[in-house]
């Protein structure tokens, strides 16, 4: 297995930050009354995991104060399984709404951080996703400045659902927007698609490949700032391909800005296993969610730029510039196919589900 | 990515694209039979790149499309029982019968998995002692072997709480009553490459025969269906008529035997009804009655209700190749995958849905500007 820095840190993490001892292994409905039990278990540990003087107030709320415009963003985390190659429910619930603060062009600040615990849930188990949380907000240089717990009869839930919402500042360079995209603007996708979708499918679906597949959730909140430093107003627009994938964004993009999109299929960036895997199951990694990735559209004249900045990235190494905005076939995404035929690319009809043949 | 990449090499497919160009002469009329085939003629782009004269259209051969809507009553009617876990393929799911789809039944509660085997219901069903596991085995000749397969396993083990919803339907009789169709417009087939994997060539002679009408056995890949596509056109401009295979490289003349015989042991030949079309002689796979007791039709009494298709839907014009999806009214307005009408809108393999993924678009954006 390929190690990441962020791995790295997550290894040292636990090292440093060893589950406190309990009284109890597993959490039970006592835990979210709010009486006792809830504060035995964010006393023992959970607070001092995540401390920071907003926190340590333990008030209902947080009192904050920012300088510039602010970005406002929410997201709920309901994966299975929680436990991923290449990260955790953890991992995602902060990376997720720090990513959609960067796609606004904004610097992630603070966020709020909630918990539906399904009962049951093994503290061991709870533990480690608390210890991701830190260890990717940390790096991501956002507080988690409130929260909430609440525990639900076994049966109710699907061992932890996370809420985080987050605020950031806006970036003073930034003027993303779909009405920013104009004709002849590029598409940079900042790396390979569908990695994270085909990570937790082979997971669910018990699939083995030589190497295993990896979730590439990351925080994509650096690289972007330094496009915003570097590019400013150039950056038209920003998204990255969560539920939907690649397609979907696309197809939302263009009836946003009234404008049609080309892109080539030979030109996206995909990993070879990544693309077995969507043959053996039959699904189609324009459509597969993405984590650590983003779409950028940016002024022609500073695309090539942006490619170099971001190839130099550890994030964007692999990406591409995939296509051009163009006045022709408004508010239609076209993908010339790898042979060279032309087709519509559509957004998705309900869930993607595998084919029988 | 090795074995695929090499057929969907743009050179080769422009090399292939041109030699057809330099054969065709006249206008012809071909059917590809299964809507894999469709699906990938119309997501590599590649009816735009064929010449004018050549109009492919696209036959009946999506098996979850022309699932009978009684079945798939019967398959959420049996799920609502809460000692029922009911498995399929995932496109199963999506496909309404009378009054809802197994996903909505699902959302509703009841126990309906997505598996990509019916091996794996077995294995549910040997670990779920108290349930009755019931696996919806869909499809052509493809799937079969392993349908049966699950039946023979389930067997073995002596279980009693596995069973099957079988809705199997063959290719070659489908193809004959194409043909005998008096207002039939297909001048040549692609057949399955597929099912020719399992069943070999042999039921195809007697057809060209009958019919003088070429038919080449052909895979999914866009230099597959060029190639096929290429046969077809040789023989049609030469006024032949003959069996080819295309996809020689998978399918073997005599099928794959120890399928074949999988099949042969746990089904038998019956007629059966397609959705769209009407009833086939002989073009459906029923469980035996030895096997009765993995049957799950014959083993949980469920009560029958007449069903009646739309009628403003032009599924069997569609499906005979005499309209195309584009013909119809209903496409994208009243009909689409969320909302379908007829059956080759239920499931992205059939040549209507097929359209909408790809082309709706178009038609949205007029309706909208309209």
């Amino acid at each position: 297995m390929q190690e990441t820095t962020e791995q790295n840190i997550t290894v040292k993490m636990q090292l440093q930050c060893p589950m406190p001892k309990l009284d109890f292994d597993i959490i039970t409905l006592g835990h979210g009354s709010g009486g006792q039990l809830t504060h035995q278990l964010l006393e023992s540990g959970v607070f001092d995991l995540l401390k920071n003087e907003h926190l340590n107030t333990h008030h209902d709320g947080a009192m904050l104060q920012l300088k510039n415009p602010v970005a406002f963003s929410t997201d709920s985390f309901v994966i299975t399984p929680i436990f991923f190659p290449g990260g955790n429910i953890g991992d995602l619930a902060v990376n997720g709404t720090v990513n959609d603060l960067a796609m606004c062009g904004a610097i992630p600040r603070y966020l709020s951080l909630s918990f539906i615990i399904e009962e049951g849930l093994t503290m061991k188990e709870f533990w480690e996703i608390l210890v991701a949380i830190k260890t990717t907000s940390e790096a991501a240089g956002v507080l988690i400045v409130t929260g909430d717990t609440k525990v639900v009869e076994k049966g109710k839930g699907d061992k932890i659902f996370i809420n985080t919402s987050g605020i950031g500042e806006v970036h003073p360079n930034a003027k993303i927007s779909g009405s920013s995209v104009a004709p002849t603007d590029k598409i940079i996708i900042s790396g390979n698609i569908a990695t994270h979708g085909m990570a937790i499918m082979s997971v669910r679906e018990g699939l083995e490949f030589e190497t295993a597949l990896e979730s590439d959730t990351c925080n994509l909140s650096p690289i972007v700032n330094t496009l915003l430093d570097e590019f400013g107003e150039d950056i038209h627009f920003l998204r990255d391909p969560t539920r939907g994938g690649v397609a979907t964004v696309l197809n939302e993009l263009a009836k946003d800005c009234g404008l049609g999109i080309n892109i080539s299929q030979n030109l996206i960036p995909l990993n070879e296993q990544v693309e077995g895997a969507c043959e053996m199951l039959g699904l189609d990694p324009l459509y597969v969610a993405n984590e650590g990735i983003f779409i950028a559209v940016v002024n022609a004249a500073v695309a090539d730029n942006v490619l170099n900045t971001l190839r130099k990235s550890a994030t964007g190494k692999n990406a591409a510039i995939i296509g051009t905005v163009t006045t022709e076939h408004p508010k239609q995404v076209i993908l010339t196919s790898s042979i060279g035929g032309k087709r519509m690319l559509n957004m998705l009809t309900g869930e993607q589900l595998p084919r029988i043949c | 990515m090795k074995h695929l990449t090499e057929y969907r090499d743009p050179i080769l497919a422009g090399q292939y694209l041109e030699e057809i160009k330099k054969t065709v002469t006249r206008p012809w009329t071909i059917m590809e039979i299964c809507g894999g085939q469709t699906h990938s003629l119309v997501k590599y782009g590649l009816l735009q790149m064929l010449p004018k004269q050549i109009t492919m259209v696209h036959g009946p051969g999506c098996p979850v499309c022309v699932t009978p809507t009684h079945l798939i009553d019967r398959a959420i009617y049996l799920a609502a029982n809460p000692k029922v876990i009911m498995c399929s393929f995932g496109d199963m799911l999506r496909v309404p019968g009378s009054e809802k789809s197994l996903l909505q039944a699902k959302a509703e509660g009841a126990d309906v998995r997505i598996l990509y085997s019916p091996l794996d219901a077995v294995t549910l069903a040997k670990n779920n002692p108290d349930k009755e596991v019931i696996f919806f085995a869909v499809g052509f000749e493809t799937t079969a072997p392993a349908n049966a397969l699950s039946v023979i396993q389930a067997h073995q083990l002596g279980l009693k709480n596995y069973s099957i919803i079988a809705s199997h339907v063959l290719v070659p009789p489908a193809m004959d009553a194409l043909l005998a169709d008096t207002e039939t417009v297909v001048q040549a087939f692609l057949a399955a490459g597929h099912v020719c994997t399992i069943m070999g060539n042999g039921e195809y002679y007697p057809i060209v025969e009958k019919y003088k009408v070429p038919i080449v056995v052909t895979g999914f890949e866009p230099i597959d269906l060029l190639q096929g596509i290429l046969m077809a056109v040789r023989q049609l401009e030469n006024n032949e008529a003959k069996m080819e295979n295309q996809y020689a490289r998978v399918v073997r003349e005599n099928g794959n035997l120890n399928a074949q015989q999988a099949i042969l042991e746990i089904f038998e030949i019956s007629d059966r009804m397609w959705r769209g079309m009407d009833v086939i002689p002989q073009s459906g796979l029923e469980v035996k009655e030895k096997y009765a007791a993995f049957d799950a039709t014959k083993k949980f009494n469920v009560p029958l209700k007449e069903t009646k298709e739309n009628e403003t839907c032009i599924a069997g014009a569609i499906m005979k190749g005499l309209k195309k999806p584009l013909d119809c009214p209903n496409f994208g307005t009243t009909c689409k995958p969320s909302h379908p009408l007829g059956a080759p809108m239920v499931s992205s393999e059939g040549s209507c849905a097929t359209y909408y993924h790809f082309y709706s678009a178009i038609k949205e954006t007029e309706t909208a500007e309209a």
